[in-house]
């Protein structure tokens, strides 16, 4: 996990950026569906209210400025022993851009990582979008927009702990959903990610603060109060402060207390889904009301054939109804 | 510089190259959930969906191995996976402590272990050859035609326009910090690393406001052009009959190593 984010532009060293492209295979299929879901909630939430917002031509500027986010990932700074530091600039976008437009700017950052270099994996992009863009927007503007009109030095000491924080965050969410997952030994991947993000997160609060010192001198008028706060209402900060308390009361509980973590989830009935993991449908591949056996595991087997038939006539209904491209020039 | 580093595209005349982007697309995920579903230790189903990407690569004379050689680019997330050597049970295979972990490693542990490993390496090696033989801009329509919101993908888009424009700014930006970090040998140069952090984060913030700067510059050239809100692809993206044929074929595959998978 320490070598971390595979960017393919980072060539030799070893980068500590941040390990949370998730790649194919370490999702389960509900785990990977309910952040699709939860993610595609979202970003439409985000389109509409940019719909709304925006004139046309801030679209370019979402793109060239998630294009702008993509290379500075690539701007790395020694820290010790050969390894190197990079952002991952959500907690930045969200702080400059506001949250909706930094989550639509994440989305293309993750899914642009995911399509053309193979950084974070495909059924896990739902995932990977909520935990690197949605967050962080999250945590990075909620935190952010306290500081809204105060000084120059708080203003960006608030950014560094929205930076810290969005980082915590994602980590955390990305262990649980990896965890649910079967794929990792809670004892070893809870306190791992969170000792290891604990650091980078400090990275990217100086990697913030010296990005938004630069941005504020260059173009004030992009973090004038008044403009900020009207990016997002004042939910998100109730937003941003429940999910770092939630990140400051669960992290240093779940990466001591393993077991502890296991029994709240057996309470919240998560357990059978971590235990059987990889499909949470069945327990080790049987039907359990079929008994252990050649037919309980062939049923199993089916049911899960049909499930990837069931969701590709999904998809290929939506494939048929073709829209047609807007007629262009005259 | 060598903008082509960033191309995973590779020019080909091939049957595969010419499929429809959604199919490939489609295709992709469901392999990627096929391998998901496999269960621990079917080994019968990932030999055959190893198969599948090798023939793949074949189809579209990338020859067998390309897949196979780009696709150590998701090894390092594997070291996450690597804890679940100690969390799986029965016949203990090792044991000892490391720091304040007790580690036990499992033959359950070491099976649950190879397969998420078989099925992230298998799963990045379609994804692969899906990048390879489908241009950006295809990928792009695709997204559309999947009923993707056309704002997302406009931005996608134009995201991956300017990606070579800014990645080549960065790197200039690079250069420059190398030029000015003279240093005698043996001894380290600059200050603290949260001052190198900084430092760092002065640069990314540079990237931010010239690309401000430059995005405003790019809305208006490409209005010039004739810009309405969305890129355009010359191919014309209706599903033909090889298109079908081919898409039902790669659900009989599937299927094929869902079963093997769990018979064999």
């Amino acid at each position: 996990m320490v070598v971390a984010s595979a960017n393919p532009l980072l060539t030799g060293g070893v980068g500590t950026g941040p390990a949370l492209h998730v790649p194919d295979g370490f999702l389960s299929i509900p785990v990977s569906l309910i952040f699709w879901i939860l993610t595609i909630l979202v970003v439409a939430a985000a389109v509409r209210v940019l719909n709304e917002r925006l004139s046309e031509r801030q679209v370019p500027m979402i793109g060239v400025l998630a294009a702008a986010i993509f290379a500075a990932q690539m701007i790395n700074f020694p820290v010790a022993g050969g390894t190197s530091g990079h952002m991952l600039g959500g907690a930045l976008a969200a702080i400059v851009l506001g949250p909706w437009a930094a989550i639509v700017a994440m989305t293309a950052v993750v899914a642009v990582q995911a399509l053309l270099f193979q950084d974070g994996g495909l059924l896990v992009m739902g995932a990977n979008i909520f935990d690197m863009g949605i967050l962080t927007a999250v945590v990075g503007y909620g935190i952010y927009r306290l500081a809204a009109g105060r000084g120059r030095r708080v203003r960006l000491g608030v950014a560094g702990v929205a930076a810290w924080f969005s980082m915590m965050a994602a980590a955390l969410v990305a262990s649980f959903q990896i965890w649910l997952s079967g794929s990792a030994d809670p004892a070893l991947l809870f306190p791992a990610m969170l000792a290891v993000h604990a650091l980078i997160g400090l990275g990217e609060a100086g990697l913030t603060i010296g990005a938004l010192a630069m941005i504020e001198a260059a173009r004030p008028e992009l973090t004038r109060a008044e403009t900020v706060r009207d990016r997002g209402g004042a939910a998100w900060v109730a937003a941003g402060l429940a999910v770092a308390g939630i990140v400051t009361l669960l992290s240093p509980f779940a990466s001591t207390n393993p077991d502890g973590l296991e029994r709240v989830a057996a309470d919240l009935g998560f357990a059978e889904m971590a235990q059987s993991g990889l499909t949470g449908f069945f327990s080790d591949y049987q039907v359990a009301m079929l008994g252990e056996g050649a037919l309980s595991t062939v049923v199993a087997g089916l049911v899960g054939v049909l499930v990837i038939f069931v969701l590709l006539a999904l998809l290929l209904r939506a494939v048929r109804r073709v829209p047609q491209p807007e007629q262009i020039g005259r | 510089m060598q903008s082509s580093i960033l191309d995973r595209y590779v020019t080909r005349e091939s049957p595969i190259h010419a499929l429809d982007p959604r199919v490939k697309i489609l295709v992709t995920l469901a392999f990627v959930a096929g391998n998901v579903l496999l269960p621990d230790g079917a080994w019968a189903g990932f030999a055959l969906a190893l198969l599948l990407t090798v023939l793949v690569g074949q189809r579209a004379h990338l020859g067998a191995g390309f897949a196979f050689r780009r696709s150590f680019i998701a090894l390092p997330f594997m070291l996450a996976g690597f804890s679940v050597l100690f969390a799986g049970s029965g016949e203990i295979l090792a044991a000892g402590r490391v720091g304040p972990f007790d580690l036990t490693v499992t033959d359950g542990g070491l099976l649950r272990f190879i397969s998420l490993m078989l099925r992230s390496w298998l799963s990045v090696q379609m994804a692969i050859l899906l990048t390879a033989t489908t241009p950006f801009a295809d990928l792009a329509h695709a997204l559309r035609h999947l009923r993707v919101p056309g704002v997302i993908v406009s931005i996608i888009s134009l995201m991956y326009r300017y990606l070579f424009v800014l990645v080549e700014e960065a790197q200039r930006l690079l250069r420059a910090r190398a030029a000015r970090s003279a240093a005698l040998p043996g001894r380290s140069t600059g200050g603290s690393v949260a001052w190198r952090a900084t430092v760092a984060g002065r640069m990314a913030g540079q990237l931010f406001v010239r690309s401000l700067d430059r995005s405003d510059r790019v809305y208006q050239a490409m209005v010039a052009r004739g810009y309405r809100g969305q890129l355009l692809t010359m191919n014309r993206h209706t599903m033909q009959r090889a298109d079908w044929g081919l898409a039902g074929r790669a659900a009989v595959a599937l299927l094929m190593i869902q079963v093997a998978g769990r018979l064999i």
